[in-house]
């Protein structure tokens, strides 16, 4: 059969080639993690690379039922903001830990777009460890985006809003709100040893819209760039209104500056309230902690902190090259690539090269700080990566297209068709100092007929293009789990040998563990009910429970006995207006489960954990409130 | 003077003491569901396994076939077995100091002796596990028992199991090997003084 009627959609040359780059034999391992954010699931995906095989889905913002995160009473503090405890969230940007300018492979790092919130994933686990509330923002979209050596953490607003010097977002009529709002940058310094971040201080900035930022690196490594629209400070149909300059911003920052000026004591206390919850690593319980204040510091009173660079049009990504001289926006109306010199920047700064000043703040002229403008580049420019062999890769959302262009020279040398409409781009590494130029990960906002169809909503999806030679070439296509906003890849062999086996439950700290069999109760205390639990193959114990009533509030500790790698047990019960539990082997965890029915209710083990998994099940009876039915429970022998 | 009789006999008492840093015996599974394997280590003093786990989770296996738990505190051999060790080790060095010939072999005989009767009480134990089964145990193959190879393989339901000797057995062979040569050596030097 011949198929002369059917267009090529991409595939490369034959496709056996393609084929065998991104084949991983069964039983092989991939050569790359990559972390996909999920967009609007809360939710970070981690990948094989070449082979886009999906490997795990880690919830961050959002409730995960499959494994109760969100769900028991371990993992819900980590989802606690000011507003309640919020189930859901839009994660976009994943950016992995660095030292030396390296990703570094410890923790990745993701923020939370709508109720402002970072989160820190620990990379031995692939499990959510600390979120932390981001006061003063609004659509926290320029976040979160790591200094050199992970020094600090910054996340900007892209909404501004009028923040009170009183702390708090105040109540203004919308018509006069650009004569009020500001933005903020939050500059969260992480611990070098534990990863804990801690909301070191806040620069309140001219209300823009803060959209991208990334780091400088070698001679730039004390700044950080962030694009900025909406010059034209609308408040309304932005579509047209903040879209009318020819030019917006990149503002450059010297966090070293600026965090030296909070050291002097040039800042000012505001009260704000936001919530730092943390996953304590011995009892595997998050707790919360309210903090009151944060320091601001403002560019009027800490001069040569921040400088407006002129860019066109509605910039949105900014991305330095390896060497750290050039800074690449992407202006998202604009047809060309405009490439900033950061030598240039600091010539200019020098020289008082300076077209204006936006509230104190110098506007240098963008012809002093332009290298070059790589013209013709394609239409709808969004995000720039580097290969480390010279050249860079820029997304074009509108044309649908990767291309490819040499800063050496600004020439345009390549350009590939994605299918379709690709947001941002990774490569490994290819933020960083030192990338690893051999595959280029295209994240497309719109499928169509690339797949099966699925009725109105389709898959979002990624694809893999070769990059190790002078011409792309499309490798694979592959679907995502939500919408992946960015990503980050790492060489496996950097995160594999760290990944954690078991919990040791020698080590296990959880006020309510059971540490063994014989251990195993069940405790009344007023109208709680607390279930000291635990789950080895192929058993629960107890798993025969009397003396629950209606009214009562029953908690199941589960401790899994198992420390064997691969052997978690999972825990339900009928009728729970709750989701499950997973739990790993050395793990204590929670599922709190208020009767609403009288009668004998099921239990069992969801994780399907051994040959005797189906028998692994237990009845827990539920009485009239106040009946005559004392606490009483056994597991194989009814006269404990 | 013929020094190398001493010195074969604290070669010897060297030999013994690596049963209290290694091993003497590994029992090997492999399973699909065990691609990284279990393996148990029978020390001299101890039961333990690649991984402080390992007992553990050869218990929780085992007990889906009925196999009583596998407990080092419920072995009284763990404790006499070191005892013999060290006074094999505390005889060879004094043999090295007075290498008597006629002392010298039936300080062999009697290692050999306590190899044999540690063996077979290994072998005894096998039997034991192997075969005396919780007749409630989930998991009942009509006229299969699971007693693990002394040295070799066999096939054990979906486990695959490998038994051998390890170094601190292999130290048991040797000493007897270096007890052997220095009762040679005695013999030698005997036999070129009666030539003289
Ligand atoms: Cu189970």
């Amino acid at each position: 059969m011949t198929s002369c009627n059917v267009k090529s959609k991409g595939s490369p040359d034959g496709t056996d080639d393609a084929a065998r780059k991104v084949y991983v034999a069964p039983g092989e391992h991939d050569e790359f993690y990559a972390f996909l954010s999920g967009g609007f699931n809360g939710q970070v995906s981690v990948y094989g690379m070449p082979s886009g095989r999906h490997l795990k889905m880690i919830p961050v913002f959002s409730q995960h039922a499959e494994n109760g995160y969100g769900y028991s009473e371990e993992s819900k503090a980590l989802l606690n903001t000011t507003y309640g405890n919020i189930p859901w969230d839009d994660l976009h940007h994943p950016k992995l830990s660095r030292t030396d300018g390296m990703a570094d492979g410890r923790f990745l790092f993701v923020n939370g777009n709508n109720t402002p919130r970072i989160a820190r994933i620990d990379l031995t686990t692939f499990e959510t460890v600390e979120t932390l509330e981001i006061p003063n923002s609004a659509g926290n979209h320029c976040s979160p985006y790591p200094t050199n050596n992970t020094e600090y953490v910054v996340a900007g607003t892209r909404f501004s809003v009028p923040i009170s010097d009183e702390g708090g977002i105040e109540d203004i009529e919308l018509e006069k709100l650009n004569e009020y709002y500001r933005g903020s940058i939050s500059f969260i310094k992480v611990d070098d040893k534990s990863g804990e971040m801690d909301l070191e201080f806040q620069i309140l900035v001219p209300g823009f819209d803060y959209d991208i930022a990334n780091g400088g690196k070698g001679p730039s490594e004390d700044w950080i760039f962030f694009t900025a629209y909406n010059s034209e400070q609308a408040t309304t149909l932005k579509e047209v209104n903040a879209s009318l300059h020819d030019k917006d911003f990149v503002a450059a920052i010297n966090w070293k500056k600026a965090a030296e000026y909070v050291k002097q004591g040039k800042y000012r206390e505001i009260p704000a309230e936001y919530f730092h919850n943390k996953m304590d690593k011995k009892t595997h319980v998050a707790s919360s902690e309210v903090k009151k204040k944060v320091k601001v510091i403002s560019p009027e009173e800490c001069p040569d902190i921040m400088y407006l660079i002129p860019t066109p049009k509605s910039p949105h990504g900014v991305d330095v090259d390896p060497s750290g001289e050039f800074i690449c926006v992407s202006g998202k109306l604009a047809s060309m690539v405009p490439v900033h010199s950061f030598s240039n920047m600091l010539k200019a700064i020098e020289n008082k090269d300076h077209v204006d000043v936006f509230e104190s703040i110098p506007i240098l002229k963008y012809e002093s700080v332009l290298a070059a403008e790589v013209k013709d580049i394609g239409l709808g420019p969004l995000h720039t990566e580097f290969d480390g062999k010279g050249n860079a890769y820029s997304s074009m959302f509108v044309s649908s297209e990767i291309v490819k262009w040499r800063l050496k020279d600004f020439e345009i040398l390549d350009r590939i068709p994605v299918y379709y409409s690709v947001g941002h781009l990774m490569i490994p590494g290819g933020d960083t100092h030192k990338p690893d130029g051999k595959y280029l990960v295209a994240m497309n906002k719109i499928t169509k007929d690339r797949y099966l169809p699925t009725g109105p909503e389709l898959c979002h999806s990624a694809q893999l293009i070769d990059i190790s030679g002078d011409k792309m070439k499309m490798l694979l296509d592959f679907p995502t789990i939500g919408e992946p906003h960015y990503a980050q890849a790492i060489k496996a062999d950097i995160v594999a040998p760290k990944s954690k086996k078991i919990y040791r439950l020698d080590e296990n700290e959880h006020p309510h563990a059971t540490l063994k069999e014989a251990d195993t109760r069940v405790e009344r205390d007023g109208n709680i009910v607390r279930v000291y639990m635990t789950a080895i193959r192929s058993h629960l114990a107890p798993d025969n429970i009397e003396g629950i009533h209606l009214g009562d509030t029953v908690y199941f500790h589960v401790t899994n006995l198992e420390q064997d790698w691969d052997v978690p047990h999972g825990f339900a019960v009928k009728g729970a207006r709750n989701a499950e539990i997973l739990i790993m082997p050395g793990e204590t965890k929670t599922l709190e489960w208020i009767p609403t029915k009288t009668g004998v209710t099921p239990f069992y083990c969801t994780d399907f954990c051994s040959a005797l998994h189906q028998e692994m099940q237990g009845y827990a009876r539920v009485s009239p409130e106040g009946a005559n039915v004392p606490i009483k429970y056994w597991l194989g022998d009814p006269k404990k | 003077m013929n020094r190398l009789p001493s010195i074969f006999m604290i070669l010897a008492a060297a030999s013994l003491s690596l049963l209290f840093f290694f091993p003497m015996w590994k029992i090997y599974l492999d399973a699909p569901q065990y691609p990284e394997g279990l393996e148990m280590h029978i020390w001299i003093n101890k039961i333990g396994g690649d991984s402080e786990f390992t007992l553990q989770n050869f218990n929780i296996l085992n007990h889906y076939i009925g196999m009583a738990p596998i407990d080092a505190n419920s072995f009284k051999e763990l404790e006499i077995m070191p005892l013999f060790a060290f006074g094999f080790i505390g005889t060879a060095l004094l043999l090295a100091l007075f290498p008597k010939r006629g002392l010298i072999m039936t300080w062999l005989v009697l290692l050999a002796l306590a190899g044999i009767a540690g063996i077979s009480d290994f072998y005894l134990w096998l039997v034991k596990f192997g075969t005396d089964l919780d007749p409630s145990a989930p998991i009942k193959v009509p006229g299969m028992t699971y007693i693990p190879p002394l040295i070799g393989s066999k096939q054990l339901l979906n486990f695959h199991a490998f038994s051998f000797p390890s170094i601190g057995g292999a130290g048991i062979g040797l000493a007897m090997l270096f007890g052997a040569l220095a009762f040679w050596k005695t013999y030698a030097k005997k036999i070129k003084k009666e030539e003289i």
